[in-house]
């Protein structure tokens, strides 16, 4: 489809500006400064309505059908938390205006705070970072400043070999050497692994929980007792926390610190790559250390709390994604007590799609699993791959599974149903798996081939790697 | 409310399918003690209910619809077209996840190229990702790149660099061992003296602001130039994307990295987030990009499509060797600043920054005439200019009375500024609300 650069005539906009109502006057700035050239579309009101909506129908996503990517929770996103979102007592305020004036948006945070708080048995959680990374590195830079003013030279941190990549990414970003932790065959960390790698110089073990495998481990507390025996912090990269939502809470497991993704367990959409939401939740002798400010309340009202003494200092400018804030806030005030019944349905779902599909595909850690579980490669007949599959689930309307991923299962296929999909989904798309795998038999360049259905057929990846085309240009 | 869609029949048939007794029992591996006995939240709220709680809240709050804004310092009230949240709130594009899938994907790796294209073109350099956070970010990364890039790891920061920035850069900087200098500035703008004094071998890069955060315009050449006498590089970053409509943009005077704040284009304040940050930099430095980036390719049978390419640098592939950790971006809000762009094309966004550009000029000069408030920096300016007011706090709560927003009260960043305030006037501001302003001004002694 053509670029809206190609779009349009001469002399064409569409958007109207107010007249200038005020003496104009010239030469404000010398012609030396001014730009010449401005190779911008010309394109009316419009052009940019069918542009656009010709776009959006390339795309899919959770409103377009099933989108089982296992690690990314891909669950409904209410439409009510958009709306509330763009109230213009929230959308239409300024961070700068004061505290007297946003005891709204003040009170909806503090709120949302002690929501979370309660959720996870944490202390206190700064709401600043505007992703799941982005709260990893957070994590990581509080351990760093935590030991650092303990006096204590701590170089390493741990990871599990089932991690995803963002773990050790967020360790090296802060100066941090990482260690490989393995996983046991069901799919725990193996204990005797971390005993002997958690040493003096080790700050802490960052573990996703419930694990990548879709696993709660069974030997958490025992996990969190081995670190701390070495005074070593414990990071919970909380991107699985669907599972367990209303049924355990991490601090009480034995963890320090945790990011909780709000695009994920709390329903705010994912935008095609954001903007998300990370808040870092910590113990309480770890408050110190959090990014400043706090939400805090006095007898005047609520206000920012900058006096934290050991703070980081900022993760980014203001006080986070407040926009996403205001709908994980809505879901989480609509459903109360009742986000159990999201842990409960999330396992509910991905064990019956286990099930189902694992008396045709290999289920390497063939245990219960909490809200998602990892196919593997293995039988695959006539060289058929994972990516295969993926691309044929494509041509029956289904987004893939998250693929080639945890990397210790061979041609993992990482499935999340989530607890919002009906079991009449659910069933079909059992159905179609098993329909795909018998394709894969007898008829295996149907797989080969795929996807035959969408916009476009299987892109060349190493073209475009190899002869990087990263924007238009004018000719 | 709830969204799940099994039934209690249903319920029953899937367990039996599964093989358990009970729900409970697909919890069998974590420990009775670790589990929620009570939870302490409110009880299920309707729809109805849940809307009413909220609006309420967003009730207690000032907004752009109510009060007339004279406030910038790094976010901007800006016209918001219809057009735009209906178009990106197509579900297909807010529902989706990143790109990993292309072919179901088109739609958004396309609106990516085309922000990546727009980005180039602002800044005047020959590529950009497909963004990070917020401009605070967006600079710090460039600040960590050149780090990497040049082995050094002394940075100079201007003194005139949004507050806001320069707290997160400190942050990034103390986790990777960078030292940073602030370099002073002098009437309003960065000092060239100081610069060459704090300037040497070991300065792995140079950071300052276009407009600064004063709204000053700076002598980009000179000082570029400067720069890259010793071998250092620059970043530029621009929390002001508006005046790209009519400023020379710093890639044409060689800066090596243009990062900053797309908030501006299209997308509302909503209290300082969710924004978007843009990074750009010259194609020998294409390697030393966070995040993803859209490329062009063909597909089987030759057609053209978009996927997301040289993921070598990225954590997912790369992991502990990767030269970012950033994974989710700020996906939807760079659609809609792309939708906004489009709207606004070449014309349009001129036309925007003449009217910041007078409109900023004529408050100025008003409020240069009253009694006891001068105009404090010399510069040239674009939309936003520092006064020094008979009072800072006077100022503001005088102005609150009348429903109206003041600029940003400097002494607490600055304490060199007392009271001085940061105006900011946008095409939002009619010539009525600036001349209320000064009326309103002109009572302050």
């Amino acid at each position: 489809m053509k670029l809206i650069f190609e779009k349009g005539a001469e002399g064409r906009k569409g958007v109207s500006l107010p007249e200038l109502d005020v003496e104009k006057k010239e030469n404000l700035i010398p012609k030396a400064l001014l730009r010449k050239e401005l190779n911008l579309p010309e394109v009316s009101e419009l052009d940019v309505v069918r542009h656009y909506t010709k776009l959006s129908t390339l795309n899919f996503g959770v409103d377009s059908g099933f989108y089982p990517l296992g690690s990314c929770t891909m669950k409904y996103n209410p439409k009510i938390n958009e709306d509330m979102s763009f109230l213009q007592g929230f959308a239409l305020t300024h961070p700068l205006q004061g505290e007297e004036l946003s005891q709204g948006v003040l009170e909806l945070m503090f709120e949302l705070e002690k929501a979370l708080c309660e959720l996870s048995g944490f202390e206190r959680f700064s709401l600043q970072p505007a992703a799941g990374a982005h709260g990893e590195l957070t994590g990581v830079m509080i351990t760093k400043a935590f030991f650092k003013k303990k006096e204590e030279n701590r170089t390493k941190l741990l990871i599990a070999d089932s991690s995803h990549g963002t773990n050790p990414a967020s360790c090296v970003l802060c100066g941090f050497e990482t260690i490989e932790v393995k996983s046991d065959k069901e799919g725990n960390l193996d204990l005797e692994d971390l005993k002997e790698k958690m040493q003096q110089d080790v700050a802490g073990l960052m573990l996703t929980s419930p694990n990548t495998l879709g696993l709660f481990d069974k030997n958490t507390e025992e996990i969190c007792k081995i670190v701390h025996e070495k005074n070593g912090l414990v990071y919970c990269d909380g991107a699985n926390m669907n599972a367990i939502v209303g049924i355990s809470k991490p601090a009480e497991q034995g963890f320090d610190i945790m990011h909780i993704n709000l695009h994920k367990t709390f329903s705010t959409p994912h935008g095609g790559g954001g903007p998300g939401s990370g808040p870092v939740g910590v113990t309480k002798e770890l408050v110190e250390f959090l990014p400043a400010p706090l939400i805090d309340k006095n007898r005047k009202g609520f206000y920012l709390n900058y006096d934290l003494e050991n703070s980081i200092g900022k993760m980014r400018s203001f006080f986070g994604n407040f926009g996403i804030l205001v709908r994980a806030f809505t879901y989480i005030k609509g459903l109360g007590t009742s986000l159990k019944e999201v842990g409960e349905n999330s396992v509910l779902n991905a064990n019956y799609l286990a099930v189902n599909l694992k008396k045709d595909f290999d289920l390497p850690y063939n245990r219960i699993c909490m809200h998602e579980f990892v196919l593997s490669d293995k039988n695959f007949p006539n060289q058929v791959t994972t990516m295969d599959l993926a691309k044929r689930l494509l041509d029956y309307g289904f987004h893939a599974p998250t693929i080639y991923f945890p990397l210790i299962v061979h041609g993992a296929i990482m499935i999340e149903p989530t607890e919002t999909e009906s079991k009449e989904t659910l069933d079909e798309f059992i159905e179609i798996m098993k329909k795909i795998l018998k394709e894969a038999e007898k008829e295996p360049e149907k797989l080969k081939n795929a996807p035959q259905n969408t916009p476009v057929k299987r892109l060349d990846a190493v073209k475009a790697a190899r002869q990087p085309d990263l924007r238009w240009k004018k000719q | 409310m709830d969204y799940i869609s099994t039934t209690k029949k249903q319920r029953k048939e899937m367990l039996q399918s599964i093989g358990v007794n009970s729900v409970e029992d697909l919890f069998k591996d974590i420990p009775e003690k670790l589990k929620i006995k009570k939870l302490n939240l409110n009880n299920p709220l309707s729809e109805a209910e849940l809307k009413k709680t909220v609006s309420d809240l967003s009730k207690k709050n000032a907004n752009a619809l109510e009060y007339s804004y004279f406030l910038g310092a790094g976010i901007y009230n800006h016209f918001l077209p219809s057009v735009v949240p209906h178009l990106a709130l197509r579900s297909e594009f807010y529902t989706a996840y990143t790109p990993y899938q292309p072919e179901v994907s088109q739609g958004n790796l396309q609106v990516i190229y085309e922000w990546q294209t727009f980005i180039s073109e602002l800044t005047g350099q020959d590529l950009a990702n497909a963004s990070v956070y917020d401009g605070a970010t967006a600079t710090a990364d460039a600040m960590i790149m050149t780090k990497i890039i040049t082995k050094r790891n002394k940075v100079l920061v201007a003194k005139s660099l949004n507050p806001e920035y320069k707290k997160v850069l400190k942050n990034y900087a103390q986790a990777n061992e960078i030292e940073i200098k602030e370099i002073e500035y002098k009437n309003g703008l960065l000092s060239l003296d100081e610069l060459k004094k704090e300037l040497d071998e070991k300065t792995a890069s140079v950071i300052l602001q276009n407009p600064n955060f004063f709204g000053c315009i700076e002598s980009l050449e000179e000082i570029i130039n400067l720069i890259h006498e010793k071998g250092t590089l620059s970043i530029v970053a621009v929390s002001e994307p508006v005046s790209l409509g009519l400023l020379k943009p710093a890639g044409e005077f060689d800066a090596d990295f243009v990062t900053g704040e797309g908030q501006s284009f299209g997308i509302p304040m909503s209290f300082g987030g969710p924004g978007v940050g843009f990074y750009a930099t010259k194609q020998k430095h294409v390697r030393f990009v966070p995040g993803r980036l859209s490329g062009k390719t063909t597909d089987s049978d030759g057609k053209e499509g978009f996927i997301l390419t040289l993921q070598a640098r990225e954590q997912h592939i790369r992991r502990e060797k990767a030269i970012s950790n950033i994974c989710t971006n700020q996906g939807l809000m760079a659609v809609i600043a792309t939708i906004h762009l489009s709207l606004l094309g070449k014309n349009g966004l001129k036309e925007m920054a003449e009217l910041n550009l007078q409109k900023a000029h004529y408050a100025a000069e008003k409020i240069k005439e009253l009694d006891g408030f001068e105009i404090f920096f010399g510069a040239l300016f674009f939309n936003e200019f520092v006064i020094k007011t008979p009072g800072a706090e006077k100022v503001k709560e005088k102005l609150l009375e009348k429903k109206i927003i003041s600029g940003f009260s400097l002494e607490k960043e600055f304490p060199e500024l007392k009271d001085c305030i940061l105006f900011c006037v946008t095409e939002m501001n009619s010539k009525e609300s600036i001349d209320t302003l000064v009326e309103v001004l002109k009572e302050v002694k």
